[in-house]
């Protein structure tokens, strides 16, 4: 596979710019109707979560995004509460929330705990996982966990400019349709690709644009054995369950708040949302809306 | 349901004997094994490092055993000389705008409708004055050591004093994260307690939010400012002044690091005994800082946040010093009573009576200390001319009359190193404490984190002025 004839495209995201594209029907037309909406988070139509490693701007694209101010500074780890905001796209409110950045979801510190548990349990209708473009490889280990846990996510592939700064090309559409999501090139300190970002959440929050999330493989036979065997123990009990492989490697794992979740039966709202994403998927497939 | 949970559970247990002990390290290598599949194909290096690495060498250089302190230092330094030089004009434009014409003015417009005396003292010469001094103090320096600040951070230099600091803390039994929160806590004590929360084991969290108020905070160091001025730069010629200052706030702040590695080390070593965790500390590229928009949002977000907060308490610190210092008890106001009652005390560790009650008034914010003392120098020294009745806050317009007023009050060089000393090693403000409470849940470590460093304020001070005395032969 890797030996493909690979599409070699510069992403410079000035390029994207709609005004420049003058194409008032394309739906990246309508970015100017974001309205950013600070810390006013009524009546929200949707969710979306932020995540991401530490220090890839995921703050900058909140503060992008929401219009608040949240003080932003070049070092990991300097985002140590939630903080939440909200914006207005196409007449739709969304509530947008920034999580801790983390390099895993594997709940190793409060930091990690906070973060899996709001992708899983807080059940937002997208996820946005900054990616730091100048350390692709890093940042997808983080990528490759959300994909596990949702399909609802939008890449938002920052510091373009320091990835342009570092020679570096990064090919956004073979990352996307690797990843199975939408891939927006951005560099939000300077408002870039911010329009696109946007666009890329409402569709996927709007279920116009279905994920088809990539699945990680894992190469070892005895592990791929015991996954199978419980996914199928957990799909009889949780029938619906969106990410039942997930479920049962944090289960393997010894995942005590996963644990909890099974003999509680938490785990089981987790269908509801499963229920509504399929819905909704059909309901966008049917109308010929899926791009 | 519940049977078929726990059939779940039980299935997962078998199955966990089956595939063996490195279940964890399986699943980490396949996922970054995927990762690196899918990086590889998306990236294309271009030019092979042929180009000179500009990151890689100002890291070398910053990061450097024999560089990486004394540029850290003369960074700080720049800083603070920055800050001390450049305030001074802003600083006096805006005290006689407040306090020279305003003042007077509102005084006139009060009388002309006859408004009773003491509403009028209370209002415009105590509440108001406290925030006019305030306002005109703090916000010059503030609105010129932010925005620095924030220029070295969003440059990307902040992780690299943590790297160049991690070591020393790591022998002190700390976090090496600590270091990061220190550097917030030379903004403000409130914020660096905060961030302590990047640190995860308990233990070394409640050491750095224990240590955060040996970093002098931006409430303090108008005072260290002040009063370097006044002391110490005014011994050196003219030319060198705002040097010497600099130097000697770089001096304060410096101690205040210093001591933060000497508790955390006392603390680490006795009541907080574990394991020391490990961390990784990602260097981040550096980026161009953002000038005006850093020079935006600190001044929004950081400056006037805390210039508020000042004002805030300033005015009802105001409206209590005006009260006490008109209050008749006996022969005497209630604040000559509580300074005549603190004056042996005061005298004991170098300082007086005066101080220690401005700090007292001054628990909810650090900085109207200055203004109370003089307000107060000239209430119990009773010089003529000087200041404008008891309980009017005032700022003399020249260093050289602020020289006169503490020297009537018996104020010696020992006086000012002291206040400097104690101004960095007392108990936290009012809003920190409430944080550290808040952070920690925990009554116990808040009264420590608040009666340590004023203790080891006393002792210091103490063996201070008795050093002092000894040689001096005073």
């Amino acid at each position: 596979m890797g030996s493909e004839n690979q599409q070699e495209i510069e992403i410079v995201p000035e390029q994207a710019d709609p005004s420049s594209t003058g194409c008032a029907s394309c739906p990246v037309h309508h970015a100017a109707n974001l309205h950013k909406l600070g810390v006013d988070m009524e009546n929200w139509d949707f969710i979306a979560a932020l995540a991401g490693n530490p220090n890839t701007g995921k703050s900058t694209v909140f503060n992008a995004l929401t219009g608040l101010r949240q003080h932003t500074g070049n070092w990991p780890g300097k985002t140590v509460t939630r903080a939440e905001g909200g914006f207005e796209y196409r007449d739709q409110r969304y509530k947008l929330v920034d999580l801790p950045g983390t390099y895993s979801l594997l709940a190793t510190s409060i930091d990690e705990e906070i973060a899996r548990d709001f992708i899983l349990f807080g059940q937002p209708d997208v996820t946005v996982v900054v990616v730091d473009a100048t350390r692709l490889e890093r940042n997808l280990n983080l990528v490759l966990q959300v994909l596990e846990i949702t399909g609802r996510v939008v890449i938002s592939l920052n510091l373009m400019d320091e990835a342009k700064r570092h020679q570096l090309k990064i090919d956004h559409r073979r990352l996307a349709r690797d990843l199975g999501v939408p891939v927006v090139p951005t560099a939000a300190r300077y408002d870039r690709g911010m329009e696109e970002l946007v666009q890329a959440i409402s569709e996927v929050a709007r279920g116009e644009t279905v994920g088809d999330p990539f699945q990680v493989k894992y190469d070892h036979p005895e592990l791929d054995q015991a996954v199978s065997e419980l996914v199928e123990e957990i799909q009889e009990v949780f029938p619906e369950i969106p990410n039942a492989r997930w479920v049962a490697l944090r289960i393997l794992d010894g995942d005590r708040r996963i644990i909890q979740a099974v003999r509680d039966g938490e785990l089981g709202i987790l269908q509801s949302a499963s229920a509504r994403s399929v819905d909704e998927g059909k309901t966008a497939l049917k109308s010929g809306y899926k791009q | 349901m519940r049977e078929g949970t726990e059939h779940i559970l039980q299935t997962a247990e078998e199955l966990r004997w089956k595939v063996g002990g490195d279940f964890h390290e399986k699943i980490m290598e396949s996922i970054y094994l995927d990762a690196t599949r899918i990086a590889d194909r998306a990236v294309t290096r271009l030019g092979e490092k042929e180009h000179f690495d500009l990151d890689g060498f100002i890291d070398r250089l910053v990061t450097s055993r024999h560089w990486g302190f004394p540029i850290m230092f003369l960074l700080l330094m720049g800083v603070f000389w920055l800050t001390i030089v450049g305030a001074n004009y802003p600083s006096a434009l805006l005290s006689s705008l407040l306090l020279d014409q305003l003042h007077p003015l509102l005084k006139g417009v009060s009388a002309q409708w006859g408004v009773p005396g003491w509403i009028d003292g209370l209002l415009l010469d105590g509440g108001y004055l406290a925030t006019a001094w305030v306002v005109s103090v703090m916000l010059p320096p503030m609105a010129i050591f932010f925005p620095l600040f924030t220029l070295l951070e969003d440059f990307g230099y902040l992780p690299r004093v943590a790297f160049n600091l991690d070591h020393i803390f790591q022998k002190a039994g700390a976090h090496g994260k600590q270091a990061l929160s220190m550097t917030m806590g030379f903004g403000c004590n409130a914020a660096g307690v905060i961030s302590t929360r990047i640190i995860d084991s308990p233990r070394e969290r409640l050491i750095a939010i224990l240590t955060n108020n040996f970093a002098l905070c931006n409430g303090r160091w108008p005072t260290q400012i002040l009063i370097a001025t006044l002391f110490l730069g005014s011994m050196a010629p003219a030319y060198l002044a705002g040097l010497i200052s600099a130097l000697s706030v770089v001096g304060i702040a410096l101690l205040g690091v210093l001591l933060t590695f000497l508790v955390s080390w006392a603390l680490s070593r006795t009541v907080l005994r574990g394991e020391l965790s490990a961390f990784t500390l990602e260097l981040p590229p550096y980026r161009p800082p953002r000038v005006l928009q850093t020079l935006y949002t600190s001044l929004i977000d950081r400056t006037l946040v805390v210039l508020w907060r000042a004002v805030v308490f300033a005015f009802p610190a105001g409206l209590v010093l005006w009260l006490s210092a008109n209050l008749i008890i006996g022969e005497v106001s209630l604040a000559e009573h509580l300074i005549n009652f603190l004056d042996p005390l005061g005298v004991l560790i170098g300082l007086n009576g005066v101080i220690l009650v401005a700090y007292l008034v001054a628990i909810p914010a650090n900085e109207i200390v200055i203004p109370t003392v003089l307000m107060l120098t000239v209430l119990v020294t009773g010089i003529s001319g000087v200041g404008e009745g008891a309980g009017v806050i005032f700022e003399l317009d020249s260093t050289a009359r602020t020289w006169e007023v503490f020297r009537a009050g018996g104020w010696t060089l020992l006086t000012g190193i002291n206040l400097m000393l104690f101004s960095l090693i007392h108990n936290p403000c009012s809003t920190t404490i409430y944080t550290i409470y808040q952070e920690t849940k925990s009554v116990r470590w808040t009264v420590v984190a608040t009666l340590l460093p004023l203790g080891m304020g006393f002792v210091i001070t103490f063996f201070v002025a008795q050093l002092w005395r000894f040689f001096s032969g005073v």
